[in-house]
């Protein structure tokens, strides 16, 4: 190094001395200004992603607060909200008996629920879907009819389950599995179409078996749509437990919305709804992060 | 009487698609020898890589067979490993993994597990891989993706190994360097090889016999050159080579004189 600058100096010194002490300076500089700048960077980056959205929350409950304080509003502004459900906003874990539970707990337990009816159609599914993606007869047979059958509302299904399970609980796992399987078999069965004959050409000449293939062929490479199936099929589900437990009652968070309606606390009807949003919000990500996780490498070819 | 090692016999393929029904291949018949290096080639659209996927097994002939060492073959298996045009590496898996699948496979039972993964490394290293065993196909350029799938094949220990363009999608110096290893490999395992290509030069520099196809639709071996070319070939002293030249030209007299390509309208 030192003698790299020794060269240009004795090269230059005749026409320009000023530029080889300046070269000296130089390399002092740049460290510092790097670290800063990294620095910088990092809190632009963090500030592009946060402010906007922060500004849009505030321009909401500025306009609903102006909307909802009037004389004969029918909606509670957002400082009647922050006034009357503060316990709900402020604690989510609070216990004081069998109905009189904090909102965290309520979706915990209509968590439980989605889980239990969600992983089960993930699993049956990813098995159906694997079905209708490999033999062309079960896709002609089953296909129609999962065609009709994904139209069909949530809620629809709900007085079949009731009259078939004659339990509230059971009911309620029933309706998310048929509300979010549909995406998950469509999904699975296109991925699993899709698989490039490339990789099928190295099953066969590998001569895989039949659970080789599946394992170690079908399932990382559908393993994309896999995933935008089980995306779907969990926002669904989360839509579909609220209407499903103001029905059927019990201590999730749709039935404590139903529940606050009968008794006219409109302000916890507001805190219950951004506690579903924000989580719905979770799921999709959580899922979306497995996802992207489990399929790493796969998309780029 | 001396039998071939691999003999394809009289084979013909049709292709029906609704109610047309096209004749690809007609009366194809061509007998291998063991240790032999065989390139077929002709202009795109004549059939090539169909006769390879059915010496492959992975379609059917319509007519007529292919006998390994005296055996009918007509499923696809390790003993005709293929190295695709496109590598067909599986995405998911590391080099090292998409090797080790079809060593497992090949010989899950007769090898240990520690034979088996020297014996993966040793391909890999074949292939001058062994470096960059740990990444993912999608971290390694083309040239060296083909590395790999060259390796997975080998590693098969193919009876014949069958490569369907493999040099294709390749730059003309990555090309060179790729077809420099092969004729190492060939030299030194003395596998059978047969190749499908469109390039002349590759086709001569490579083969003991080059197999020409006229177009299609049945298409059928046009030719059979023999290169007497003494092994191991030098790149650079054959651009010179009488004999180098002459099977060149006769190469390309047959594919641009008497079987010009007519282009399809």
């Amino acid at each position: 190094m030192t003698m790299a600058v020794r060269n240009t100096n004795m090269s230059d010194a005749k026409a320009i001395p000023t530029i080889a002490t300046k070269a000296v300076v130089l390399p002092f500089v740049p460290p510092k200004s790097q670290t800063g700048a990294r620095i910088r960077q990092m809190a632009i980056n963090i500030a592009t992603a946060v402010v906007p959205p922060l500004i849009t929350v505030a321009l909401i409950l500025i306009v609903w607060q102006i909307l909802c304080a009037r004389p004969g509003a029918t909606l509670p502004a957002p400082s009647v909200v922050w006034a009357e459900a503060n316990d709900l906003i402020v604690s989510p874990f609070f216990n004081f008996g069998s109905q009189d539970i904090g909102l965290g707990w309520r979706v915990l337990v209509s968590l439980q629920r989605v889980l239990v009816g969600f992983g089960l159609a993930a699993v049956v599914g990813i098995m159906l879907g694997t079905l209708v993606g490999q033999s062309v007869w079960a896709m002609r047979g089953l296909d129609p009819v999962f065609q009709v059958l994904r139209t069909v509302p949530p809620l629809a299904w709900l007085p079949i389950a009731l009259a078939a399970f004659r339990d509230s609980q059971p009911s309620a796992i029933f309706v998310i599995f048929i509300t979010s399987i549909w995406p998950v078999i469509i999904n699975t069965a296109v991925g699993i179409r899709n698989i490039p004959q490339d990789y099928r050409n190295v099953a066969l000449v590998l001569r895989l078996n039949a659970f080789e293939y599946f394992a170690k062929i079908m399932v990382p490479a559908a393993a994309p749509y896999i995933f935008t199936g089980l995306r779907i099929g969990i926002g669904l589900s989360w839509l579909a437990i609220v209407a499903a437990e103001m029905l059927t009652g019990g201590v999730g968070i749709g039935f404590f919305i139903w529940d606050a309606w009968n008794s006219s606390r409109l302000p916890d009807i507001v805190v219950a709804l951004i506690y579903i949003g924000v989580v719905g919000f979770m799921l999709d990500r959580l899922v979306s992060l497995i996802g992207r996780l489990a399929t790493r490498g796969v998309a780029v070819n | 009487m001396n039998r071939p090692y691999l003999k394809i016999d009289q084979v013909s393929k049709v292709f029906n698609r609704g109610s047309m029904s096209t004749e690809v291949l007609k009366d194809i018949s061509l007998d291998i020898e063991r240790g032999e290096f065989v390139s077929i080639i002709g202009h795109s659209g004549c059939g090539k890589s169909t006769l390879l996927n059915i010496i492959a097994g992975l379609t059917p002939a319509t007519i007529g067979g292919i006998l390994l060492e005296d055996r009918e073959v007509n499923s696809p298996g390790p003993d005709r490993a293929v190295v695709f045009q496109n590598h067909s590496l599986l995405p998911w898996l590391t080099v090292y993994d998409n090797v080790r699948l079809a060593v497992d496979k090949v010989f899950g039972r007769q090898k240990s597990r520690a034979e088996r993964h020297a014996w993966t490394m040793h391909n890999l290293d074949l292939v001058q891989m062994g470096h960059a065993a740990d990444k993912r196909p999608s971290e390694v350029s083309g040239g060296m993706k083909q590395r790999v799938g060259i390796a997975r094949a080998l590693a098969m220990e193919p009876k014949v190994l069958l490569l369907d363009e493999p040099f294709g999608a390749l730059d003309a110096l990555t090309r060179a360097h790729l077809q420099d290893s092969v004729m190492q490999i060939h030299a030194t395992l003395g596998n059978t090889v047969i190749m499908i290509t469109h390039d002349v030069d590759e086709a001569v520099l490579l083969s003991d016999r080059i197999v020409m196809m006229t177009n299609g639709p049945s298409a059928r071996v046009g030719e059979v050159l023999t290169v007497p070319l003494a092994r191991p070939r030098k790149r650079l002293e054959l651009v010179t080579n009488a004999t180098y030249t002459k099977s060149r030209e006769s190469v390309l007299k047959f594919l641009y004189e008497r079987h010009q390509f007519v282009e399809a309208a």
